[in-house]
């Protein structure tokens, strides 16, 4: 048996135009040996459940810069759980008032990233969830 | 208690998606659940996709998904699954799938099923567990099976190997010529699309391709008996982005379908691909049981003596195996340094 790879959805929520923060996250997370799925601009939460399911992934990033994370983080959760993706690491990057984190982790996000973190942050946490809830 | 393997069969995309996983890793439990599934594959239509990067593999494979799932003939729609791989690094072992990004007018369709996949060290434009995917997806009823392979491969033979029909997919390059045509690439496309035909040069491209084409080879032969009909591999021009020419291009697979069919080379490609599978998993599994049941010291020594050039691979070969060394009038050169 190979080893077990670790695979992260990086995906881009709402309507806002850029993706450069994801694309940035997205290669670090690659260059740290993890699979990586990119799915480009303008994704709706039902079109990242879907995504997140058919790839069995570990993980999903979201990267939202839009103001929306309030309404477009719980519907993600929300999807993920009903498809039985409820184990799912789910983290935010991007602009998020901090006033906002505490009923984001309360909802079951798992990190919430603003821009000036180190992407080796966001690998170290990832790996080491991830491993947390491989020998649970 | 069902197991995954019913599971697939009832229609779980989450319990396919998993499964998918599990083979990847190459995990004992995705060969069990195979072991269940493997009766009700053989149905699927698998068509490879190849290309240089950036030919435009994956708004084909967009394209062709939407119309196999739309039929302009008003025939029922077919359900389709895409397996669209991409390289590993070799260094760090991780991957950047990026695929899906051009295939989102497929998603919310429940007929539809995206499995991105990384190359995860092999060479040949797929990874060593995309044929056991493939036979997940066929397995769980797909009609339509979309291969997408890495593109980046000297000569893609893998795609060849395991798909009823390949797609080789260019587009202009430069000037006059056509985006890297790679020696072998024409023999193994049972259909040549050139993409990206609004783009200067196409014109151009086209003619290099067909004068290939013409000079190129023999009709495909799928058996060694004569056939009832030939294949020539068509040209087909196509815009991706814009829809255009892939009704001429369902057309010529489905016909391509319908010849494997008639010309009884459907079931030669089968039985070959099995073959090609199973010869894999004995050469991995008798080199582990001989392996396993050698001394490590007479390996080890005999290593050592072939690095000590005391013996070279193949009297390395035939003492391994216990058998006797050639005789000395075939032998060439100095063989009194092997036999001092
Ligand atoms: N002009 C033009 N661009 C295209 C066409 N098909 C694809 N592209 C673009 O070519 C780029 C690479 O396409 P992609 O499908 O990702 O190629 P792949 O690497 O072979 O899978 C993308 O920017 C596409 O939008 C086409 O027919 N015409
Ligand atoms: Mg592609």
């Amino acid at each position: 048996m190979t080893e077990r790879k670790i695979r992260v959805l990086i995906t881009k929520p709402g309507l806002d135009g850029h993706d450069r923060g994801a694309k940035v996250v997205a290669r670090a997370l690659r260059d740290a040996g993890m699979e990586v799925i990119y799915t480009g601009l303008r994704q709706t939460p039902e079109m990242i459940a879907e995504a997140a399911l058919q790839e069995d992934v570990d993980a999903v990033g979201l990267s939202i810069l839009s103001g929306a994370h309030m309404a477009l983080v719980p519907r993600v959760l929300e999807l993920l759980r009903a498809n039985g993706q409820g184990h799912v690491h789910v983290f935010v990057g991007g602009i998020i008032p901090e006033s906002d984190i505490p009923a984001l982790l309360a909802m079951g996000v798992r990190a919430v990233y603003g821009p000036g973190t180190s992407t080796q942050k966001v690998v170290e946490d990832l790996r080491a969830a991830i491993l947390q809830e491989n020998h649970a | 208690m069902t197991t995954l393997a019913e599971e697939v069969l009832a229609g779980s995309r989450l319990a396919l998606a998993r499964l998918l996983t599990l083979i990847e890793n190459e995990d004992p439990q995705g060969e069990a659940a195979l072991d269940r599934l493997f009766p009700h594959s053989g149905r699927a239509h698998w068509i490879g996709v190849t290309g240089s990067p950036g030919a435009g593999k994956s708004s084909l494979v967009n394209r062709l998904a939407q119309a196999f799932r739309r039929p302009a003939d008003g025939s029922p729609p077919r359900t389709v699954a895409i397996v669209a791989v991409d390289p590993s690094s070799p260094f760090t072992g991780g991957a950047l799938l990026g695929d899906r990004v051009r295939m989102r007018d497929l998603s919310g369709d429940p007929g539809v099923f995206i499995r991105s996949m990384a190359s995860r060290g092999a060479l040949g434009g797929l990874a060593r567990t995309t044929p056991a995917v493939v036979q997940a997806l066929d397995s769980a009823g797909f009609d339509i099976i979309l291969i997408e392979t890495v593109g980046a491969g000297q000569s893609e033979v893998e795609i060849a190997r395991l798909a009823h029909t390949v797609l080789v997919v260019e587009a202009p390059g430069m000037g006059d010529d056509i985006q890297a045509i790679k020696a072998g690439i024409l023999e193994i496309a049972d259909i040549l699309v050139l993409n990206k035909a609004d783009l200067p040069g196409a014109e151009n491209a086209l003619r290099t391709l067909r004068a290939m084409l013409e000079l190129g080879r023999p009709p495909h032969e799928e058996t060694a008996e004569s056939l009832p009909v030939v294949w020539r591999p068509p040209l087909v021009p196509t815009i991706a982005t814009q829809n255009e020419g892939i009704a001429e291009l369902l057309g010529h697979i489905q016909a391509h379908a319908a010849y494997l069919r008639q010309s009884g080379g459907w079931q030669v490609r089968d039985r070959s691909r099995l073959q090609t599978q199973l010869e894999e998993l004995l050469q991995t599994a008798l080199l582990k049981r001989w392996r396993s049941s050698l001394p490590e010291g007479q390996y080890q020594q005999i290593l050592t003596d072939l690095q000590a050039r005391r013996i070279s691979p193949y009297q390395a070969l035939h003492s391994l195996l216990g058998e006797p060394p050639l005789p000395q009038s075939i032998q060439r050169g100095s063989t009194a340094l092997f036999n001092a």
